[in-house]
Parts: structure tokens; C-alpha cells; sequence
């Protein structure tokens, strides 16, 4: 008997680890099928925002009351930000750009970086912040306090009336949005410019205008549709689909940020690669 | 029986002969597998007031939610005016929710707007040909009716929980309902203001000819509202009766009900 000790002991020691085995792949496989829930989830919820938009009664008082509240209310943040990069910008390019006697193309250097990338990203972070995260908690609060059941049996399509209005308001108004950023940016290069030197502000300007083409323009306006989609989509998204305690409201708002911010500098990436192709 | 036009342009159309309001015949749901109400059947008659009573978690407000298709059933009927729920469109289906008030629990007062704005909202949605002016009065109208005619430019979150019901109300009867649904009106309230509530579901009652369902744990509120009682009990109506019927019962399951959820 005492020779089949660690026999016995081998076989228990294999049984045990079969059973974490089964227990990790268990996990693992939940958790798998968690995350393809979640993507037929938000495919069928894209689905019924594009078959809602074009379905008859469009909410436009409250698509207009999104508009003011998206794009009217972040103007400060967005024109205070785009103000500081250009200063930043051209007071870290200016030394670079000293070394070979280059100063002269500050201005365009300045607002080709801005025009790009620079101004549609940093505007579009921010605004993953601050409306993404407004949109998450907005509906996910909604939701528990039984607002949307509410609205519902007021015979009010609330997915169109929450969601739909939002989806198209940021849309449209990220746009409107990052062209303040970009002209506050313009400015405060000016202004970064004018701390060790002085330049007349119609001469700045013209320089500015000097060096950007059409396809520096366009294709960077093109995708600020696009992040203003993403930041709609994923923070209404996340409200509408969030539980009913209140710690899900908590959670619905930080899953709003983090996921369209990094769904932001995806789409930035593709866009990037796709302006590259044409050019 | 009467269709949905006659009674949208006449809201007393339903009239006694044209049979109950609410119909549920078998109805069953559960979550994740687990049943909460099983092979329910219950009436709700014109211009009663019937109190379903049983405790938290027994599914009271599953069997309201279902009876606006807030929720879908597994199997069973429920009728609303005559109409099959689950079979009407969503054409048809918001005609019957013009015509049924529901009183959430929560109150679900929208917190971004005033409550002129909460009570408006319904009503252009429901009342189109009203003019700006008869919006008006109707909104002043119906805010005297609650006793809250001050609170006009209110936000919600000024509200006492007393007032939030009231409001909410308010924002139920604006439509000119003929079914009441109240989710636990009650609940979250002091001993004086829930009599208060009650009191004003039977003036409800009374001024705009409406027939309620109430669901309550609340003893007080069901002796104060009920002209009929039905209580259920582990996913099914355990016993119906009018409240002296259930106060005189040495049924241990309805004494026990009436001992923990007495005042």
C-alpha cells in the first residue's frame, strides 16, 4: 500500500489541476462569449440609430437643445484648449526651427500640425470627456430613476427623442467644435509668437493661410464627423444600455470615455492611413 | 366593443356595459429561469379602484409593467380596452399608453426639465391641436388639482418626495387617463403624506372618472384606495376580497401579511 502513496498522490495532484484547467477555460470562454455579445449588441443598437434617423417625426426641438448643449456649452473648454496648444506648439517648435534659420515657416508649421491632426484629436478627447461622459450618465441615470420607462408610455419613442437627437447633435457639432479649436490655436501661436518677437497679426495670419492646401483641410474635417459619430454613439450606447443600480451609472459614464477615446484614435489611425493612400 | 378612436375623442366612451378595462388571463413571466408571476387572471372594472397587494419581490410591478408592454409575458393574454397588448403595433400600442396613466414608483420626473416643462411634455405629444395658451391653463389647472400651483418654474430636484409624487401625477392625469397605474404610490413616503397620496388617487378617482390599479404593500393606502383587493402570493393571486373581507381573514398567510405590513 505505502507504494502506491505517491501514485495516489500524482492522480490527486492531476485532478486538481485538470479542474483549474476546466475552470480557466470556463472563464475564459465566458468571457469570450461576453465580448461577442457585446459587439452583436452595439451592431443591432448602430442598426436601429440609422433605421431611427430616417424614420418619420424627427425630434428637432431637442436635436436643436442637444446642438446648443454639445457645441454651444463646450466652446469655452474647446477655444481655452485650442489656444493653449498653439501657444505650446510654436513656443516647442520655435528653438528646432531657430537652429536652421527657419522661423519664418512657425506660422505654417504651426497651423499644418494643428489643421491636421493635432486639432481634431485633442478637441475629440476632450469631448469624449466631457459629452461622452455626460451622455453615459445622463441615460444611465435615466434608466435606473425609470425616466425612459416614462417616456416610453408617454407614447414618446424614446430612443429616438434620447439617442437619435444626441448621435446626430454631436455629429454635427464635433465638427463646428474643432474649427473653433483650430482658429483659438491659430491664435495662440500668434500669441506665442509674439513673446519673443513681434509679428503683426495680418502678416501671421497670411503666412498662416499661405501654407495649407485644400487636402490639409478636407480630409481632417471628414474624420471630425466621424469622432463626433463615435463619441455619440458609444456614450448613448453605454446609458441606454446600462443597469439598473446606480453603481452602473458610474460605470456606464468611465466605459463612455475610455472606449471613445480609444475608438477615437482608431478611427484617427484609419483616417490617417486613408489620406495617406490618396495623396 | 368600443375601438381605440372612440375612446381617444371620448374619454368616457368605456362605459360599464362595454365591459372591463384590463383583462389578464393566464399571464406568466420569469427572469433567468426564474418564475415570478404563474398562470395570473385578473380584471380591473370601469371606475374601480383594485389594490393589488403582496410583498416586495412577488412581481406587483412585473404585472403592471406588462400591462403597458413595458415588459413582455411567456405566455398568457392581457386585454386593454378590448385589445390584445402583445399583438398592436406601435401606432396602436401608443394609443392605448395615451389613454393609461402609470404612476412610477420613483416618481421618473425628468430631472432636466422645470415642472411646467414635465407636464408639457405629455401633453404635446398627446394633444397636438391644443393651443399654447390651453396648454397653459391645462398645466395651471392640474397643478391646482395636486395642490402644488406654486411650483410651476420648479426643477425636480427642489421637490420634496412628497412633491415629486404629487407632480408626477400631475404629469399622469394631464392626458385625461382612463386607466390609473400606480407603481407602490406610496413607498419612501412618512405615515401623513402617504395618506395625503391616497387620498388624491381617490379624488383622482372621483374628478376624472378613472378606474385604478394600485399596487401596494401598504396596508393604510389599501384601506384608504381599494374598492376591491387582490393579493398575491408566490407568483399567483392567493385570495380576493374587499378590505373587511381580508381585515376579518385568520388565514395565516393573509394575517401574517397584515401584522408585518400594518403601521
Amino acid at each position: 500500500m505505502k507504494a502506491l502513496a505517491p501514485v495516489r498522490k500524482i492522480k490527486k495532484y492531476a485532478a486538481d489541476q485538470s479542474v483549474k484547467l476546466s475552470e480557466k477555460s470556463f472563464a475564459g470562454a465566458g468571457r469570450a462569449r461576453g465580448f461577442l455579445i457585446g459587439i452583436a449588441n452595439s451592431s443591432q443598437f448602430l442598426a436601429r440609430i440609422i433605421r431611427e434617423t430616417f424614420s418619420p417625426r424627427f425630434e428637432f426641438r431637442e436635436f436643436l437643445r442637444q446642438c446648443f448643449q454639445i457645441g454651444y456649452k463646450s466652446l469655452p473648454l474647446i477655444a481655452i484648449t485650442g489656444a493653449i496648444m498653439g501657444i505650446v506648439l510654436t513656443i516647442q517648435m520655435r528653438p528646432s526651427l531657430a537652429e536652421f534659420g527657419a522661423v519664418t515657416l512657425l506660422p505654417g508649421m504651426v497651423t499644418v500640425s494643428l489643421l491636421r491632426e493635432i486639432g481634431p484629436v485633442v478637441t475629440a478627447l476632450i469631448c469624449a470627456g466631457k459629452i461622452g461622459s455626460g451622455m453615459g450618465a445622463e441615460l444611465g441615470s435615466m434608466k435606473v430613476s425609470e425616466q425612459i420607462d416614462a417616456m416610453e408610455v408617454s407614447a414618446t419613442n424614446p430612443f429616438k427623442y434620447l439617442v437619435v437627437t444626441r448621435v446626430l447633435a454631436s455629429t454635427l457639432m464635433l465638427p463646428v467644435l474643432v474649427i473653433f479649436a483650430d482658429a483659438s490655436g491659430i491664435m495662440g501661436s500668434w500669441a506665442g509668437v509674439n513673446i519673443k518677437g513681434h509679428v503683426n497679426l495680418v502678416l501671421f495670419t497670411s503666412q498662416c493661410f499661405a501654407s495649407i492646401d485644400f487636402i490639409d483641410f478636407f480630409p481632417a474635417l471628414i474624420k471630425t464627423f466621424v469622432f463626433g459619430a463615435v463619441i455619440g454613439i458609444v456614450g448613448c450606447y453605454k446609458g441606454y444600455t446600462a443597469g439598473r443600480g446606480t453603481e452602473s451609472v458610474g460605470k456606464a459614464a468611465n466605459s463612455a470615455v475610455v472606449l471613445s477615446s480609444l475608438l477615437v484614435i482608431i478611427a484617427d489611425m484609419i483616417a490617417v492611413q486613408i489620406t495617406d493612400m490618396m495623396l | 366593443m368600443k375601438n381605440l378612436h372612440e375612446i381617444r375623442t371620448s374619454p368616457q366612451a368605456w362605459t360599464a356595459s362595454s365591459g372591463p378595462l384590463v383583462v389578464i388571463d393566464k399571464l406568466r413571466i420569469g427572469f433567468e429561469g426564474e418564475s415570478v408571476l404563474n398562470d395570473i387572471s385578473l380584471k380591473l372594472l370601469n371606475g374601480e379602484n383594485l389594490v393589488v397587494l403582496g410583498k416586495s419581490g412577488s412581481g406587483k410591478s412585473v404585472l403592471i409593467k406588462c400591462i403597458v408592454r413595458l415588459l413582455k409575458p411567456e405566455s398568457g393574454t392581457i386585454d386593454v380596452f378590448g385589445k390584445d397588448i402583445a399583438s398592436l403595433n406601435r401606432a396602436e400600442l401608443d394609443e392605448v399608453r395615451r389613454k393609461t396613466g402609470f404612476l412610477f414608483q420613483s416618481g421618473a420626473l425628468y430631472d432636466s426639465m422645470t415642472v411646467k416643462q414635465n407636464l408639457e411634455f405629455p401633453l404635446r405629444r398627446t394633444m397636438k391641436n391644443l393651443s399654447e395658451k390651453r396648454i397653459s391653463e391645462k398645466v395651471a389647472e392640474t397643478l391646482e388639482n395636486v395642490g402644488l400651483a406654486d411650483t410651476l418654474n420648479k426643477m425636480p430636484s427642489q421637490l420634496s418626495g412628497g412633491m415629486r409624487k404629487r407632480i408626477s401625477l400631475a404629469r399622469t392625469i394631464i392626458v385625461d387617463p382612463l386607466i390609473m397605474l400606480y407603481d407602490e404610490p406610496t413607498t419612501g413616503l412618512d405615515p401623513a403624506t402617504s395618506d395625503e397620496i391616497s387620498s388624491l388617487i381617490n379624488d383622482v378617482q372621483k374628478k376624472y372618472k378613472t378606474s385604478s390599479l394600485i399596487i401596494t404593500h401598504d396596508i393604510e393606502c389599501a384601506r384608504i384606495t381599494a374598492d376591491r383587493i387582490i393579493m398575491i402570493d408566490e407568483g399567483k393571486v392567493y385570495a380576493e376580497g374587499s378590505i373587511k373581507d381580508f381585515e376579518s381573514s385568520d388565514d395565516p398567510v393573509i394575517t401574517s401579511f397584515f401584522k408585518k405590513f400594518s403601521n
